[in-house]
């Protein structure tokens, strides 16, 4: 099969895929942006042209915000392929996708990959039983099918997601048991070094405050400094337990919602060999991109929270600033030209970040919930704890990718994408090491499934 | 762990894969004071990512009483090392697809009892399908050798380095050996952060090994590869033995957790420097359709992962085993050409033995390092204990 050539293929429709695509094409380049999904939007924005008007204004107006972009995407030249799973990005710029089970394969003269954030593991004991979700789950269940849990469900973790996710239950009439927040007084304190810098960006934090405000105020039980939480239950979840200034306390629902932050999804970058670099403040792997977003490897580039999280409106500039470097590569602008344009885009991309090290510093997720206990599951598919694999560390595992070889931790499904980071700090913290040194898995494609007959091409 | 420095051994192994542990495992099971250097960390490249085939059928007659002879140990792993690898003796299978597959076959098992060898035995249509009852009905037969199956690599090589570092062994990985050179009745080894000392020296760094063995003016006719496997997700158990195939490239094999693991020496990219083996989809597909059709159930079975391993090839297929022909107590065991795991516990003893001045009746001529640089094929077969010289090629 002969690959189709291309200027530019984008991978993934989120706010960065859709604002680099639109700034790429209107540059004069011939793009083709790859989705998975149905529909653009990415997980922040997710089905945001289909959603009924109704169910966008239960989201909120920071969702509606994405049909901006999907209308620009609409009206631009870009070749949309929604229904698209990349499972292949090569050095050379070959992107390789399955759409409708057939195999299609382009070749691109540079590509942009903006595949976004995914939710970090909350290894506890009992996250895997039934009736444990992630709250970004449930708010993708939300945002594309108006679904929602029927019981009381009970919000559990930190980070803007999970109080977000809270607001709109709240809009949309779903009953909340309780608020079981992580958060602890020594945070804050933490997180007060960069006030003033979070105070400059008092639009975004005044919407944080009053979300917070508006799940006191409808009266559902918060509680703040949890420690110690697991999952009751034996076939599936009947109780979330935990302890406050060292008092055991048990909330019963049958649906517990976990959330700890996201972190950058780099199954990508790492399958490109990139290099990757540990980043301290939010406690995960991102690429090391220069400021237009390129990779360490030629014509290869990221944009949005795939570089590290900012959130929608600073991936939505910095698909802008990746697509100005890719036309600059491309000889359709002058360095001129570019660093002309990148001027206001910087000084935006500023402003949106500017809030980040005060919510990574308050919403830091606790170490009690990254490293778990020996009897805590940690990788899913294969079902290897936490104690198994410092069993491995004593035999001479090193990192995670000896993990994979000693007892097929992070060989399933999912590519080790529910259980990479735990992983890593797993070990990190057993061996006495930084989780710089341990390092991340090798990924491998396929990046998304594929079967052996799609494979043969029948 | 011994505490005394690993720096100044009885014998250094450059290498830690399967042929280095081995050979380390059985030198130090006689009182030798090993030293293991590893570039990277044990089993690494391809003696762990290997597909796991413990295969004797469809060996280089030449390979062929080192194979046997090692498959015996295959057998006894678990009471020699404590671990046995995961070794399940499932018997591996060629397929024959068409009568002239067969043929050839049948010619192979001719030849093989001429030479005085019965573990490949050809079988019919009929027994193929009793031994795989889900393969298509289009297979005529094959060869059968019930006595080979696979084992899990990594857990194989690891098996290899505890039970030598119980032995006093010491391995250190991320020790890269730049440079090797004999002074005096001591061989250096020097490595970014110390000199490493010892009277003999063993190079088992699969396809790095060619670099060290030109630094002594021992130049092989090898180039490095990527090989490729894949593994799918979880499926029934449909397929006890491995499987290869007659005419056209495979290496299959169900394991018992239920993913199939496919190969069968399908070359992929290399990136050498980057000590990195890629692959390459477009020859993965070839490998797919192999499966799909030996077994048209597997159309909707997932694919988990595919990834190379970087293995030596040498110009004829064969390893590079036994003593230099340039300087005294220096052995090689590389460029095992994609077959080197199921060699690696024998050839490991055998190396042993041969270092410690120990009789066997396995010949280790046809593996002679110098057989590259000789003129006439005749010299292949004898047994030289002095170098040949070394002549352009």
């Amino acid at each position: 099969m002969n690959p189709v050539n291309v200027d530019v293929v984008v991978v993934g429709a989120g706010a960065a895929g859709m604002s680099g695509a639109v700034a790429l094409a209107r540059s004069g380049l011939q793009v083709v942006l790859l989705d998975e999904q149905g529909s653009p939007g990415g997980q922040i924005y997710r089905g945001i042209t289909l959603a009924p008007l109704g169910r966008r204004d239960m989201l909120g107006p920071d969702y509606a915000h994405g049909n901006e972009l999907a209308q620009a995407l609409a009206a631009s030249s870009v070749q949309y392929e929604k229904g698209a799973a990349v499972w292949q990005v090569t050095r050379d710029h070959q992107v390789s996708y399955l759409r409708d089970g057939r195999l299609h394969t382009l070749q691109a003269r540079a590509v942009l990959l903006a595949t976004g954030a995914m939710e970090r593991p909350f290894p506890i004991p009992g996250w895997t039983l039934p009736g444990v979700m992630t709250a970004g789950a449930a708010q993708i269940l939300l945002k594309s099918s108006g679904l929602a849990p029927s019981e009381p469900v009970v919000l559990a973790g930190c980070g803007p997601l999970l109080y977000l996710l809270g607001w709109q239950y709240l809009r949309a009439g779903v009953p909340i048991k309780a608020l079981v927040d992580t958060t602890r007084p020594e945070d804050y304190w933490r997180a007060r070094r960069h006030l003033f810098a979070a105070l400059r960006a008092w639009p975004y934090l005044r919407k944080g405050l009053d979300l917070m405000r508006s799940l006191r105020s409808a009266g559902i039980a918060h509680y703040t400094g949890a420690e110690q939480l697991a999952i009751e239950g034996e076939e599936a979840a009947r109780a979330l337990l935990f302890t406050v200034g060292g008092k055991a306390q048990r909330v019963a629902t049958r649906c517990v919602l976990l959330h700890q932050g996201v972190v950058p999804n780099i199954q990508f970058s790492q399958s490109l060999r990139a290099s990757q670099h540990w980043d301290a403040d939010q406690l995960c792997f991102s690429p090391k991109v220069d400021p237009w977003g390129a990779l360490d490897v030629p014509g290869i580039y990221v944009a949005g929270d795939g570089a590290g999280i900012g959130g929608a409106q600073a991936a939505a500039v910095q698909g802008e600033l990746a697509a100005l470097g890719i036309a600059r590569q491309l000889g359709t602008l002058s360095d001129a030209q570019r660093d002309y344009r990148a001027e206001p885009l910087r000084a935006m991309l500023e402003s949106n970040l500017r809030i980040r090290p005060f919510l990574d510093a308050l919403y830091q997720p606790k170490e009690a919930n990254r490293i778990p206990a020996d009897e805590v599951m940690v990788c899913r598919c294969e079902e290897v704890t936490a104690g198994e694999l410092r069993q491995f560390v004593a035999l001479g595992c090193t990192g995670p990718n000896q993990a994979k070889s000693f007892g097929r931790c992070g060989m399933g499904p999912c590519q080790g994408r529910m259980c990479g980071l735990t992983v890593t700090e797993v070990i990190a913290k057993a061996r006495g090491v930084s989780a710089s040194e341990v390092g991340y898995y090798r990924i491998r494609p396929p990046i998304k499934p594929i079967t052996l007959g799609e494979l043969a091409g029948e | 762990m011994n505490s005394q420095s690993p720096r100044q051994s009885d014998v250094l192994v450059i290498g830690g894969g399967i042929h280095g542990l081995s050979t380390a495992f059985h030198l130090a099971l006689r009182g030798v004071k090993v030293t293991v250097l590893e570039a990277d960390y044990c089993a690494r490249h391809a003696s762990g990512v290997n597909a796991g085939g413990v295969r004797t059928l469809g060996r280089h007659t030449a390979e062929i009483p080192l194979a046997l002879s090692s498959r015996e140990l295959w057998h006894e792993l678990g009471s020699v090392l404590g671990d046995d690898g995961g070794f399940v003796a499932s018997g591996q299978l060629k397929l024959a697809e068409n009568p002239a597959e067969l043929e050839e076959c049948r010619r192979r098992v001719q030849q093989l009892q001429a030479l005085g060898f019965d573990h490949e035995v050809l079988i019919d249509q009929q027994q193929v399908f009793e031994i795989i009852p889900t393969v298509a009905r289009h297979v005529v037969g094959g060869i059968w050798v019930k006595d080979d199956g696979y084992a899990l690599p990594f857990r194989t090589v690891t098996a290899f380095r505890l039970a030598a570092e119980k032995l006093g062994v010491q391995v250190l990985e991320g020790t890269k050996a730049q440079y090797i050179e004999q002074s005096g009745s001591q061989w250096k080894v020097i490595t970014p952060t110390a000199v490493f000392n010892a009277e003999h020296l063993v190079i088992t760094a699969g396809a790095w090994a060619q670099e060290l063995a030109a630094q002594v003016g021992e130049p092989v006719p090898a180039h490095p590869e990527g090989l490729m496997l894949m593994v799918t997700h979880r499926v029934a158990p449909f397929c006890a033995p491995t499987l290869g195939a007659t005419g056209r490239a495979l290496s299959f094999k169900q394991f018992a957790n239920g993913t199939v693991v496919i190969g069968g020496k399908l070359i992929g990219e290399l990136d050498f420097p980057a000590r990195h083996g890629e692959v390459d989809m477009t020859r993965l597909g070839t490998s797919a359709r192999t499966v799909t059709d030996l077994f048209p159930h597997l159309k909707h079975l997932g694919v988990n992962r595919v990834w190379a391993g970087v293995e030596a090839f040498t110009t004829d297929d064969l390893p590079v085993i036994g003593a230099s022909r340039k300087e005294s107590k220096l052995s090689y065991s590389f460029g095992f050409c994609g077959s080197g795991f199921q060699m690696g516990p024998g050839t490991g003893r055998r190396l042993a033995q041969q270092i410690l001045g120990e009789h066997s009746d396995l010949s280790l001529a046809a593996f002679a390092i110098d057989r590259f640089t000789r003129t006439t094929s005749a010299d292949a077969l004898a047994t030289h204990q002095h170098a040949a010289p070394i002549t352009n090629h």
